[in-house]
């Protein structure tokens, strides 16, 4: 029968309307809901722009060439990760799990750096959630954000483990490509914000 | 043909022998069986009708006369919010999920949905928010800043209370029941339809449903982000809607209503689409025009996200957008007006058959149109001004409301019953039921145009004597418990039926779709084959031939059969001792361990941000021992079952992905 046991559309006994997977049109079907879970995150901070009663303000925190920094090691993190599914899609075990840590490692470079970038704010510069509209609505743009990112690191790692013990064949390739589906959304996502935020915000 | 009728509508499923049991408590636990989630969505839904019920008469007792005396202002508060938001986000919406749940796998010609788990899951997640929402009247702080929340009043120093951490963790929950169900639903529809049976030979409901859920999965993500703006600035003071603090109150109302207008189509799609269902199947002849209702039900959901402030129209947003969202909340009629002109052109010159179902669908076309009149009444900002925040705009969502959506989901309980249960509701008891709540309704709503045209306003607790108002007041209580009497008439058709009712067979209405082709209730697999679709209304086309084709519009006289019984005909091959190749899923106690989960944290939030700590442990846990229940996994915690071993290889995971 159908196929939620059954991750494979190559499986004998799956049909499904459309010839895409199950847990594909998912993937596909929860970005786009995600789509206006950040648009509306990203039109609170527009809408909040510049209403800030007291300092700091944008360009008194924002340090753009710090962050272009951590930006391209996430950019540089879905490369891995089209590396990875490329090798595991030619049963290419031995290298996607290089990729895979490889794209692991530059995302927790990206959240070191936001990390590092939200403890310079709150302990040197004294913007807090709590200090201002801006502070408010950066915080709480950017972490929701790296959130997203934290989860698709412990995704990349499960997936790791995964196939240190065999459990990730050629045949399971799906399952590599569905968090990379979500991994280069949230990837596309921090483009625009770093946009909006960081290049347009100060 | 009557085939397995047992009382309880669980029966079937013992046909497939399975080690972790079908029968007792922790088989509905643990149940990832779409009828049954369906069931339970249902019976759920139910109850918290009869709570929004109590809590409406309750406040029409208070209102009857001039300084009643019976609840004081703040209980009041309390019980219009929680009044609006139970009917709302914890009636009409799971009541809807329900029928997708039980309804929309059988139409499609499925065993079950894309992700059976998810499914309970929502289910669980659901009732934890709907609990958790109204856990607030134990220490007597429900929920009291009305359904919509409006910011400053939500705010800190002006609730300090814990009502509307309440109400902003409950939604909160009750948004993501509603998101992984419509990813659910949405794939089950795109992917899971029986081969032949493209886009537009679905049925008109399964379109409905996929509306819906579009719409869900698009406004759902927006009061998420409203709520967590307001979760943030009440736990850890920012101000987003604060004007102290340089926020916009505004910035809520916009979010609120960005999402609470295609919210409103939420409610009503699901309603349309039922009676979409039952009007054909008793006037004995196709929908009228049925490609127009689709594509109007389309229309309307993509207009839905462009007419938000006209909910607006009092706050002062200037004549320019006011014009604009006045035009286009009048064009939003236009769709609605279509799909009424095809539910009356599909009754037009067909063999009527005036069961309860088919009344309380004609019921949902006639209140429906007066709900809708004066909806379009009030999309003129000069009209809306005068109406806004009075009884008339209270008199025009219960119109549209009850008399839609309620009445049309009744109509769905009516129709769809004898397939769930396997007998079908006694007719003289529906009739009654029918009669005296489209009487009952008109008595309660029907006043309050004139109460609210004469200026008597929304919310207040109490009014005083010689405004004119006492017998029209009066005249809603009334209505209002009668409206509770033909509920209890209703209950006791439903409860008595089980055991009492006229034995169902599969087809007890010589229905059009796919479900009527197999016993009732339906056998755990749904179908032993999955039909092969070659027209709209196959089952329909199966029995009647050319007569019954797609391109005909006269009506097919009833066979003499269908006043006792079913009609025989060959059916979509059922047959006993046939399940060797059906494999289904087993049940799994994951989706409720990661419910509790999420109701802990919740908890957390408003007592002691430490007891979030084991609340998303649990949550976490769940999720990861679900996403690895693999092949001969060990038994969960608190079983001693093992799973049932599929036969591929899978570390499969629906949610893993969130």
């Amino acid at each position: 029968m159908a196929a939620e046991v059954v991750p494979n559309p190559a499986v004998a006994g799956e049909r499904t309307s459309t010839g895409l997977n199950h847990r594909k049109v998912l993937m596909w079907t929860f970005l786009g809901s995600e789509c206006m879970f950040f648009g509306s995150l990203i039109s609170n901070f527009q809408v909040q722009r510049g209403r800030s009663l007291n300092g700091p303000y944008p360009d008194q925190v924002i340090n753009i060439p710090f962050t272009s920094v951590s930006t391209f090691a996430l950019l540089m993190s879905s490369l891995m990760m089209v590396l990875a599914l490329a090798a595991i899609q030619r049963n290419d075990v031995r290298s996607m799990k290089i990729w895979l840590l490889a794209c692991a490692f530059l995302g927790t470079l990206f959240l070191g750096g936001q990390f590092f970038e939200f403890t310079q704010f709150v302990a040197e510069k004294g913007l807090k959630l709590s200090t201002n509209i801006f502070g408010g609505s950066f915080f709480v743009l950017t972490g929701f954000h790296g959130t997203h990112v934290t989860i698709g690191v412990i995704w990349l790692i499960s997936l790791y483990f995964a196939a240190a013990r065999g459990k990730i064949t050629q045949k399971d390739s799906l399952s590599v490509e569905l968090a990379g589906l979500y991994w280069h959304f949230v990837d596309i996502v921090w483009v625009a914000i770093f946009t909006i935020v960081y290049l347009l915000g100060t | 043909m009557a085939t397995l009728v047992r009382p309880m509508p669980r029966a079937a499923a013992s046909t497939l022998p399975r080690p972790s049991g079908d029968t007792g408590i922790w088989s509905w636990i643990t149940t990832i069986d779409h009828k049954r989630i369906g069931i339970l969505y249902g019976a759920t839904a139910f109850l918290l009708f009869l709570v929004g019920g109590i809590e409406a008469l309750i406040m029409r007792l208070q209102l009857a006369t001039p300084n009643g005396q019976v609840v004081d202002a703040d209980t009041f508060n309390q019980l219009f919010t929680m009044h609006g938001t139970t009917m709302i986000f914890l009636v009409i919406m799971p009541l809807s999920v329900a029928f997708f749940n039980y309804v929309v796998p059988l139409q499609i010609g499925a065993r079950d949905v894309a992700f059976p788990r998810m499914n309970a899951l929502s289910y669980w997640i659901f009732l934890a928010g709907a609990i958790f929402i109204n856990l607030g009247w134990l220490i007597g702080q429900a929920p009291d800043a009305g359904w919509f929340g409006y910011a400053n009043l939500t705010e800190k120093p002006y609730a300090m209370g814990l009502n509307t951490d309440f109400w902003l963790l409950g939604l909160q929950i009750l948004g993501i029941a509603s998101i992984l169900g419509s990813l659910n639903f949405f794939v089950t529809i795109v992917n899971l339809r029986a081969p032949g049976m493209r886009m537009m030979r679905m049925p008109v409901f399964c379109w409905m449903t996929m509306v819906t859920n579009i719409l869900m999965l698009l406004a759902f993500p927006v009061i998420t982000v409203a709520l967590t703006l307001l979760l943030f600035d009440r736990f850890f003071g920012t101000h987003f809607y604060v004007p102290e603090g340089g926020g916009d109150p505004q910035l809520w109302v916009h979010l609120f209503w960005v999402f609470g207008h295609p919210e409103v189509y939420i409610l009503i799609l699901p309603a349309m689409g039922i009676v979409s269902q039952v009007l054909p199947t008793f006037s004995r002849k196709p929908l009228f025009g049925t490609p127009f209702v689709i594509y109007s039900g389309i229309a309307i959901a993509f207009l839905s996200f462009g007419v938000w402030a006209h909910h607006m129209f009092a706050q002062g947003l200037g004549p320019t957008a006011d014009s604009a969202f006045a035009l286009s909340t009048m064009a939003i009629a236009v769709p609605t007006g279509v799909k009424i002109f095809n539910w009356i052109g599909t009754m037009y010159k067909g063999h009527l058959h005036f069961t309860t179902p088919m009344l309380f669908s004609i019921g949902f076309i006639f209140l429906f149109i007066i709900g809708g009149l004066s909806g379009v009444m009030h999309a003129s900002p000069p009209a809306d001004l005068q109406q806004n925040n009075t009884y008339f705009i209270v008199a025009h969502f219960h119109y549209v409301l009850f008399g839609g959506a309620i009445m049309g989901l009744f109509s769905g309980i009516y129709y769809w019953y004898p397939k769930v249960i396997g007998r079908v509701m006694d007719e003289t008891l529906g009739k009654w039921h029918f009669w005296l709540n489209m009487i009952a309704m008109n008595l309660t709503f029907f006043p309050m145009h004139w109460t609210g045209l004469d200026g008597m306003p929304r919310r207040i607790y109490t009014y005083p004597e010689g405004m004119g108002w006492d017998a029209y007041n009066m005249a809603d209580t009334i209505g209002a418990f009668l409206i509770a009497a033909s509920v209890l008439i209703f209950i006791y058709n439903a409860v008595h039926s089980m055991r009492h009712g006229r034995v169902a067979g599969n087809d007890p209405w010589d229905g059009r779709t796919l479900e009527w082709s197999i016993p009732s209730p339906p056998p755990h697999y749904n179908f032993v084959e999955i039909p092969t679709v070659h027209a709209m209304d196959d089952w329909w086309h199966t029995k009647y031939g050319a007569a019954g084709h797609e391109g005909a519009t006269a009506p097919i006289p009833a066979p003499p059969a269908m006043a006792g019984g079913s009609v025989d005909v060959h059916e979509h091959g059922h047959e006993e001792h046939h399940e060797v190749h059906i494999h289904m899923p087993d049940p799994s106690y994951f989706p409720i361990v990661v419910a509790i989960g999420m109701f802990i944290a919740a908890l957390g939030m408003i007592t002691n941000f430490w007891v979030c700590l084991p609340g998303v442990l649990i949550m976490m846990a769940g999720i990861y021992a679900w996403s690895f229940e693999p092949v001969n996994a060990p038994a969960p915690p608190g079983s001693a079952e093992v799973h049932h071993a599929p036969t591929t290889p899978t570390p499969q995971t629906p949610v893993a992905a969130h």
